[in-house]
């Protein structure tokens, strides 16, 4: 969101003020996945005489998966370090990297969707089915609406240069991108490697 | 202590009833084990509370009148904003009455809870209960008898409910003998109780679940046990038979209320009716737009 | 198939042209309120003056007022709706069936109980913490003003679906928190759910958007000296609600959003077969409704407390216990959701243990209580219209806690629950402490908003009305209760002897109306006579308050304070006017550039296109859909483009406009 904050006392508390509204929001972004967790645990057994998670589970895949969702992450850090130190197209190059780190994994879990549902094992099987597909697929609309994000404000760098505002935003996507990893880590273990274990 | 709360029950209700001759209270005119309990539970807790919510009513009148702006005798002080025995006092006394109320919500809790059988020596009456679209289907199961808003049981002897629903969720409630509990599609839950006077009794659907749930009301029959036995072995030889068929037209949806009595050929009725949310059925794929469709 | 992707599921056959009370009563009063809006504002030319200084506002006064507008318009239709219970339930006994079928006395029951709470209670809460609380911490407005328009549009978008239900399709009839397996396509295959679940998702994000925003304004922009316990107490609350709303509100989000799911893609959270499970639902949407009681609650407590002291002249009695208290319930609110279904059949230990949590909520409660009671204990009482409804909320509000803590015990709840005595219970709370609340604190600053006061007379005129219609009309259900009459019948038989005591109740509810006409009558008198000396506030400070709202002038400008003020002490303002009644001299102003957010029409335009995405995800119309997706995200990157979005307001200026503020020339 992009949001401007009006202080007459407290300049110089601008920008701080801006990011802690930030991380409110990321907050409430964490109680919304608690619920889907929640939701997942108690109906992951629910599987109606359909496929559980171990059927469906294929570790090897969403471990390349999630090194690509890490490796995106990384590099966004390397952008945010660039930005630090004021190297523009080297902020811009980092991010396009990003952009398609986690295109990647988005793809990839489009692709693992796609070839759940062609085998009959879509989100109207059972309650673990719904259960499955929406917290996944929360988590990878998430993404997908960060690298929205991320390509607007490849733009935007490219137009504004690496003006406050700009920095600022970026700040922003970096702790998105941070909170979206740390929920994709809770994903991996309890839906992933508790369904095979 | 006991026999002093005895009195100011009884007469409290005396004085309600007199106050609303004519009516019934349900709630205060038991004639069950649990409901009975259930009410002294409700008459002293409200006791308790009064000792404190009718001086604090009583002081807010005295306080806005005495401290009235017009008032120049009474005493001001415009800045007395802090006093640590007064506030000790303000969260000790709701304390207090908290701690004594807990204490008895721990124990009762646990002396009503509904899964518990009565203490009592006889065995219990076993009545499966199934909500429907909008009527109560009660099964007998070793008397192999059903009946539709209607039930008959023994007076002085334990019965316990086994609920579930071929419905939306719903709670069934039968406010002169026990208190309610959720009936909830393939899920059952269970509720003790005990008529301890012959009479009919008022039951009733309390959660609603769609149109025709305001005529979800039964009967209950407390009566001694042979007219008790004599029904049953009447029922028994219902011309009308509960198969399965004959269960799934009762099923659909309907708002008549009227009572029903059937002979029970099938076993496990009620087992299969909470089964058939718990796997899918071989002639049906599972959506959850086929699996029950109402026309309504 | 042109129709179908035109339309989706809409036709013709949506529009209720058979039903005679929404045909012939609903829809003609909404039409005149829209025309007796519309006429006059195109007649005077004020559609620009509306968008200028209204629609594309950031103000937080003015969103203020525009909040609790749209929840007085709320506040009559979810009115209307109770008169039609009420009436329904005291014609339909025995043989008469009344003049409401079970399904439309269903929607209505339903809709009463949305409309009251998401759109009358949260707007006019919402409302008075934008009309207060930035004044009361001396800022110049919220921490993201543009954000605070858009949660409003976005209230607005949202309320306006439930009304548009009414005409088009229905609402929903499986009661305000629609509990499945009822609420599935199974049992209610009608478009009233999607109406539900739009409105509510809509409406959700303005909340929770605002409870962000209120709560970094609250630990962010207090004016210098004002440390968290120098807040005024209906900051306190401001700021314990707005924790709640950010907790609460996303678990409100997911549930709707799954049973969304149910709906639309036939997934089985929530359905009875196929390994969905309804407890859930139930335990997640009191998860966040119960937090959402006090959310609503805990701001009453705030106007109440900073009534108390006003009107009493005297200093809130145990400061300390009451900002604990209310941290406490804060918490507390969180650990007793199930205390809505002890019926469900949890064992005794998880009954009883949150029975017991339930009741330690009656201790700081309690304290609050007592403190307002020592508040007024040797003060000196000025009986104006806040300080009435206060004395009637203490008294209310105790026998409103007392039925409480009665149906927090698991045993007793099992006779009371679902029946009407539940009904009556949390009426006696939110009428008698949410609604009273409400209006005290919208009487009380009234003159701040606006630079007039309400007409004092009527206005106790209207309390009285409240308050005996209040008792005559839920007094008579703690009884029915009793009687074991439960909730949501259209219906019932003669036999059960409850017919006299539903009559009184109606008499109650007609009682009420008088007092809602008094209300409105009470507002166009005031605003009839505004310039009459009685009525105009020039002084900034009509009732000799004691925060800092207060120290600027009625109506403050823009920026609220010329100057940030400073402060040493709780209620600050007041220990200033005693300095300068003992002589002190304030200095000279000295005024700087103030920096001021300009007005924007982004969050109007985002929430037009989240009311069309709403309606077409309701109908399945799905190039409306679209068209309010590209909409939404269009609108914020076109935002994020304008890089124009603020400037500063030269001392100049600020010079003018104060001396035009002292002498009390605006309006």
């Amino acid at each position: 969101m992009t949001t401007e904050i009006l202080t007459a006392h407290a300049e110089g508390d601008e920008s701080s003020t801006d990011v802690f509204g930030f991380w409110l929001y990321i907050m409430s972004d964490c109680i919304l996945f608690s619920c889907l967790f929640a939701t997942f645990i108690v109906l992951r057994h629910n599987t109606f005489g359909g496929v559980g998670m171990r059927e469906i589970t294929n570790l090897p895949y969403v471990f390349k998966e999630t090194l690509f969702l890490l490796a995106s992450s990384f590099t966004f850090g390397m952008a945010i370090l660039s930005m630090y130190k004021n190297h523009q197209s080297r902020v811009i190059g980092w991010l396009i990297v990003t952009f398609l780190l986690g295109l990647s994994f988005v793809t990839m879990e489009v692709n693992e969707f796609a070839n759940l549902i062609s085998e009959g094992h879509g989100p109207q099987t059972s309650g673990a089915m719904s259960a499955f597909f929406t917290l996944v697929g929360t988590h990878g609309l998430h993404v997908s609406l960060g690298l929205f994000w991320m390509l607007v404000l490849i733009i935007q760098t490219a137009i504004f240069k690496l003006n406050p505002t700009i920095r600022r935003r970026l700040t922003y996507l970096g702790l998105f991108w941070a909170f979206l990893d740390i929920v994709w880590i809770f994903v991996f273990t309890i839906v992933y490697l508790m369904g095979v274990a | 202590m006991n026999k002093f709360r005895h009195i100011l029950s009884i007469s409290l209700i005396t004085a309600l009833t007199f106050l609303l001759s004519g009516c019934q209270f349900a709630m205060l005119n038991p004639k069950g084990i649990i409901a009975t309990s259930e009410m002294h539970l409700l008459i002293d807790v409200t006791l308790l509370m009064l000792i404190i919510v009718i001086p604090v009513i009583i002081l807010t009148f005295v306080i806005a009148w005495r401290y009235r702006a017009s008032n120049k005798n009474a005493k001001y002080t415009p800045d007395h904003a802090h006093n640590t025995v007064v506030e000790i006092v303000c969260w000790s006394i709701p304390g207090i009455i908290i701690l004594i109320l807990s204490t008895i919500t721990w124990i009762s809790t646990h002396k009503l809870d509904p899964y518990k059988p009565l203490d009592t020596k006889s065995k219990p009456l076993i009545i499966q209960v199934v909500s429907l679209d909008w009527r109560w289907l009660f099964i007998y199961p070793k008397q192999h008898i059903a009946t539709i808003n209607y039930i008959n049981i023994p007076v002085n002897q334990q019965v316990k409910f086994v609920i579930t629903a071929d419905s939306p969720m719903n709670s069934i409630e039968m406010p002169q003998l026990a208190g309610q509990i959720y009936a909830m599609p393939g899920m059952q839950t269970k509720l003790h109780f005990m008529a301890n006077e012959i009479g009919h009794y008022r039951g009733f659907a309390a959660n609603y679940t769609g149109d025709g749930f305001a005529n979800m009301v039964f009967w209950v029959r407390a009566d001694d046990k042979q007219e008790f036995n004599k029904w049953v072995k009447d029922k028994q030889h219902s011309p009308h038979k509960l198969t399965m068929a004959a269960y799934n037209e009762l099923s659909k949806p309907s708002k008549n209320s009227k009572r029903q009595y059937f002979s029970l050929p099938e076993d496990n009725l009620f087992n299969k009716i909470i089964m058939k949310y718990k796997k899918p059925a071989p002639h049906l794929t599972m959506t959850s737009h086929n699996i029950k469709v109402t026309d309504r | 198939m042109l129709q179908n992707l035109l339309f989706g599921k809409l036709t013709l056959d949506a529009i209720p042209f058979d039903n005679p009370i929404i045909m012939g009563i609903g829809l003609p009063v909404m039409v005149i309120f829209a025309l007796g809006f519309i006429i006059p504002v195109t007649y005077k030319k004020k559609w620009k003056y509306l968008w200028k200084e209204w629609i594309t506002t950031v103000d937080h006064k003015k969103i203020g007022i525009m909040y609790i507008i749209l929840a007085f318009v709320m506040l009559l239709r979810g009115f209307v709706d109770a008169l039609m219970m009420r009436s329904q339930q005291a014609l339909s006994v025995g043989d008469s069936m009344g003049y409401l079928p079970a399904h439309h006395f269903a929607e209505i029951f339903s809709a009463h109980g949305v409309i009251m709470i998401f759109f009358m209670a949260m707007p006019f809460m919402f409302g008075l913490l934008n009309l207060a609380v930035p004044l009361q911490i001396g800022t110049r407005d919220v921490a993201f003003p543009y954000l605070n328009s858009l949660s409003f549009w976005l209230t607005v978008a949202g309320a306006l679906l439930v009304n548009i239900s009414l005409v088009i399709g229905q609402f929903e009839a499986a009661g305000w928190l629609a509990y499945p397996p009822l609420s599935e396509l199974a049992y209610s295959p009608g478009v009233g759910v999607d109406y539900y679940i739009w409105a509510l998702q809509i409406a959700g994000v303005g909340s929770l958007l605002s409870g962000i925003n209120f709560l970094v304004t609250i630990l962010k922009l207090r004016c210098p000296g004002m440390t968290l316990f120098k807040m005024p107490i209906f900051t306190w609350t401001g700021l314990c609600a707005s924790v709640l709303v950010i907790l609460a509100f996303p678990i409100l989000t997911v549930t709707l959003g799954l049973l969304f799911m149910d709906r639309y893609f036939g997934m089985h959270f929530f359905t009875a077969a196929a390994g969905g499970n309804a407890m859930m639902y139930v335990n997640l949407i009191w998860a966040w409704g119960h937090p959402e009681v006090y959310i609503l609650i805990l701001p009453a407590f705030g106007v109440f407390s900073e009534v108390t002291a006003t009107f009493c002249k005297k200093t809130l009695f145990g400061y300390t216990s009451m900002v604990w208290a209310t941290i406490a319930i804060t918490f507390l609110s969180f650990i007793v959701w199930l205390h809505h279904f002890f019926t469900m059949g949890a064992g005794a230990d998880v009954n009883a243990f949150f029975g017991i949590a339930t009741m330690i909520i009656a201790v700081p409660t309690g304290v609050k209580i007592f403190n307002w009671l020592f508040t007024m204990y040797r003060g000196r009482i000025q009986f104006t219209t806040p300080m009435l409804y206060t004395i009637g909320f203490l008294v209310t509000f105790a026998v409103g806690g007392m039925t409480g803590v009665l149906m927090s015990i698991p045993g007793v709840d099992f006779q009371i629950h679902n029946s009407v005595f539940l009904v009556a219970h949390f009426h006696n709370v939110i009428i008698g402490g949410v609604v009273f609340g409400y209006f005290a604190g919208f009487i009380y600053w009234f003159p701040k908003a606006f630079g007039f006061k309400l007409n004092e007379k009527i206005g106790k005129w209207a309390f009285w009305f409240w308050l005996i219609g209040f008792y005559v009309a839920f007094m008579p259900l703690y009884v029915l209760g009793l009687k074991g009459m439960t909730r949501r019948l259209y219906h019932y038989s003669a036999a059960t002897g409850w017919h006299p005591w539903l009559i009184v109740a109606s008499m109650g509810s007609l009682i009420i109306l008088i007092a809602v006409c008094l209300q409105i009558l009470q507002v166009i008198v005031s605003i009839k006579n505004r310039n009459l000396p009685a009525y105009k506030d020039v002084t900034g400070d009509p009732w000799d308050a004691r925060t800092l709202e207060w120290s600027t002038s009625s109506i403050p400008p823009f920026y609220n304070f010329a100057i940030i003020p400073q402060v040493e002490h709780r209620d600050d303002f007041w220990r200033k006017k005693q300095e300068i009644k003992a002589g002190h001299k304030p200095p000279a102003p000295e005024y700087k550039d103030i920096h001021m957010p300009r007005n924007t029409a982004t969050g109007f335009i985002i929430a037009v296109f989240a009311g069309i995405f709403g309606f077409g995800m309701v109908w399945n119309i799905m190039w409306l859909v679209c068209l309010g997706i590209v909409g939404i995200f269009a609108s914020v990157i076109i935002r994020s483009f304008d890089s124009n979005t603020d400037y500063y307001v030269t001392v100049d200026e600020i010079k003018k406009i104060e001396a035009e503020f002292l002498h009390g020339e605006v309006l």
